[in-house]
């Protein structure tokens, strides 16, 4: 049978001969090898000043999206919680009122929108069953927290900053989607 | 009453000297501590503790605060006195050591010739000795008042090894013993800085034997099977928390710093520096260079001793014997017959 | 008095009342601890006598060693289950009869050195020496001690034998 890879090495089962016996001149092997790592490059990362880069279908925390004059384009249609395997999305619609064009997109929208993040699987089935582009996964994770209650995302932290007021920590929350978009198109 | 007949500038030089020893020893023990963190990360390509302070070094204190801050628990049915007397005397025979080691040479300071070392005893090496087989008894006692059953193996592990580990380690140091004719630690440092080698060049098997001894008097890998984690879960301190459990981490630091000094000072010349002419120099250069000399080859063993923690795997319980027993002893009693044959006919 | 007597003093009754409470602690445990307590105040007097050697020999060989090996045999007898109570009529007479034995013995043989006494030497006696006790072990004593290490191999080798029986 030929081996899977060309790595295989075979187990040296031979008794041990004399100088192998003593141990010592293996021991002073060993801690050569340690002594090498010891100068060797270290391959930590500073977690919270460095990151590591994520891949761009890395699917994290969902964001609810706006357009471009910053208005939210989920119309509570329901469609994300029906494909849900989890079961992690509950919304409720509400009627747009005439003075409150400038929020909201198309005359309904979700007044309450929610995803439990500990009951999602990051699977991003939401995301594809979106027919507004309203929902998406970007780059960055749920951080510990000391509760249950606090892992029901509700709109507060699930939305995106608005482009027109804030547009610097739009681009940054945006991140890969635009990438992403491409890929998948 | 003649109690005022002492002289007490003396007795006030030497407690300064004992309060200057202790507190070098923790504060390298604390020091250690850190090492070992960072030497071992460095070995396994990390980096080690880096956010107390710069490079991490606030590190040891915030373990200590930690430490300090802990719940202080007393198992229910364990014998409290003696729970409490384990790692108080684990940390006074780790401390005992310190009192003869020869720091340095005779300075003068201020008109006065000051000894760095606290006695010199003539039977210095037994007085190491004799420290050394009362420290088995911190473990025993504290393994045995935590009145739990890990706690119990891992002391009478502890305090077996440390028997057999004493046996080699006495016969190694007696082939030693032959070549120097002294027991005084001062004396022994003395010939090595007169000779032109230090005892290392005469006595290799020796202070081979010594050197692994050490590492299984002081419970360190490949020897620390007293807290094997994976078998005993933490050995005889599982019961343990708090400074208690700091006293116990502690004493083993100092061990390790205390025997290190020991092997610098028998075998590796003391406070001589190689190339140097101690004689041609003024007191306090000749005291400087002596403490850097000295301290340089400590820290140097220290450091072997964790390069050997984070290369060895531990032993299993019967190679450890098997080792002290059927290996390191019959080396060392086959080095005292060499060493005593050699003397014999060579030094006559 | 010098600080001399003082610590003889002090020793003294430190020896005596440890011995005491060998005998009288309940636990086990307690009477080694105790034990151990009382080789320490021994090797102080040996100090005093200035047999540096004696006194670490005693620290090491009983204190270190000996009672390590107690505290293990006692360590893992189950001290939790109350000990029947022996108490055979007999008991008290045998102990008193061997210890008046022992007590006429120590007399017997202390008798004698009761001249020598007043050449007993505080602190600058140097019989305790390591340089002398050698000279007279391997000069004078060479045959009592010769035998007595035959003795102890002899030890050795039953303990072996009983070892290899199981």
């Amino acid at each position: 049978m030929d081996a899977l890879t060309q790595r295989a090495a075979l187990v040296d089962r031979r008794p041990m001969n004399w100088l192998e016996r003593i141990y010592l001149w293996e021991i002073a092997k060993g801690m050569g090898i340690t002594l090498k790592h010891f100068f060797k490059k270290k391959v930590t990362i500073q977690y919270p000043e460095q990151t590591r880069p994520f891949s761009p279908v890395f699917r994290g925390l969902h964001v609810l999206n706006r357009d471009e004059e910053g208005r939210e384009r989920c119309t509570a249609c329901g469609l994300c919680a029906v494909a849900c395997p989890a079961e992690a999305i509950t919304m409720e619609a509400a009627e747009r009122l005439p003075e409150e064009e400038n929020l909201y997109r198309e005359e309904k929208y979700a007044a309450r929108y929610e995803i439990n993040m500990l009951r999602c699987i990051f699977c991003g089935l939401c995301e594809e069953a979106c027919p507004k582009d309203a929902i998406y996964l970007s780059e960055t994770f749920a951080p510990a927290n000391y509760s249950r209650k606090s892992f029901v995302y509700s709109k507060d932290n699930l939305l995106i900053p608005d482009p027109v007021k804030d547009p610097e920590n739009y681009a940054k929350a945006k991140g890969l989607i635009d990438k992403k978009k491409k890929l998948n198109s | 009453m003649t109690l005022l007949a002492l002289d007490w500038a003396f007795t006030l030089e030497k407690i300064i000297l004992i309060a200057i020893i202790i507190s070098i020893s923790l504060v390298v023990a604390m020091y250690a501590t850190y090492a070992e963190r960072k030497v071992a990360g460095f070995m396994q390509d990390r980096i080690g503790p880096n956010r107390a302070g710069p490079f991490g070094i606030l590190q040891p204190l915030a373990d200590g605060l930690k430490l300090f801050f802990k719940e202080e628990v007393i198992p229910n049915h364990s014998n409290k006195f003696l729970f409490i007397l384990g790692p108080c005397l684990a940390m006074l025979t780790a401390m005992m050591t310190s009192a003869i080691i020869p720091w340095g040479g005779k300075v003068e300071l201020g008109g006065r010739i000051v000894d760095l070392q606290v006695a010199d005893i003539n039977i210095g090496i037994l007085y190491i000795f004799g420290v050394v087989s009362l420290g088995v008894y911190g473990m025993m006692i504290g393994g045995w008042a935590s009145n739990n059953k890990y706690s119990l193996m891992a002391a009478l592990r502890g305090a077996s090894q440390a028997i057999s580990y004493e046996l080699a380690l006495g016969i190694a140091l007696i082939a030693l013993l032959m070549l120097t004719g002294s027991l005084s630690l001062r004396t022994i440092t003395d010939q090595q800085i007169q000779g032109n080698w230090w005892n290392i060049v005469y006595q290799p098997l020796g202070f081979l034997i010594f050197f692994i001894c050490s590492l299984a008097e002081c419970n360190r890998a490949p020897f620390d099977l007293p807290e094997a984690e994976s078998e005993l879960n933490m050995g005889y301190h599982q019961e343990y928390s708090s400074m208690k459990l700091g006293f116990f981490l502690f004493a083993e630091y100092i061990n390790m710093f205390i025997s290190c000094t020991v092997i610098a000072t028998l075998f590796l010349g003391g406070y001589d520096m190689p190339f140097v002419d101690e004689a041609g120099l003024s007191g306090i250069t000749a005291l400087l260079v002596g403490l850097l000399a000295l301290f340089g080859k400590t820290f140097f063993l220290i450091f072997v001793f964790m390069w050997i923690r984070w290369t060895l795997p531990r032993f299993r319980y019967d190679q450890l014997m098997n080792l002290g027993w059927k290996a390191l002893i019959p080396l060392a009693l086959l080095n005292m017959v060499i060493t005593g044959a050699v003397v014999l006919f060579t030094m006559k | 008095m010098g600080i001399t007597q003082l610590l003889f003093w002090f020793l003294t009754v430190l020896t005596l009342g440890s011995a005491l409470m060998v005998i009288f602690s309940k636990n086990p445990i307690y009477s080694i601890l105790w034990l151990i307590v009382t080789f320490f105040a021994i090797s102080g007097h040996y100090i005093l006598l200035n047999a540096q050697f004696l006194a670490i020999v005693n620290i090491i060989v009983y204190a270190g060693a000996i009672m390590v090996l107690f505290l293990f045999v006692v360590m893992l007898m189950n001290l939790n289950m109350p000990a029947s109570p022996v108490k055979k009529k007999w008991m008290p007479f045998a102990g008193i009869i061997s210890g008046g034995c022992l007590l006429l013995v120590l007399i017997a043989a202390l008798k004698d050195t009761e001249a020598m006494r007043r050449e007993l030497l505080m602190k600058s006696g140097d019989i305790g020496l390591i340089n002398n006790l050698g000279m007279v072990l391997f000069k004078d004593y060479i045959l009592p001690f010769e035998i007595s290490s035959v003795l102890f191999l002899s030890a050795m080798v039953g303990a072996v034998v009983i070892g290899k029986k199981n």
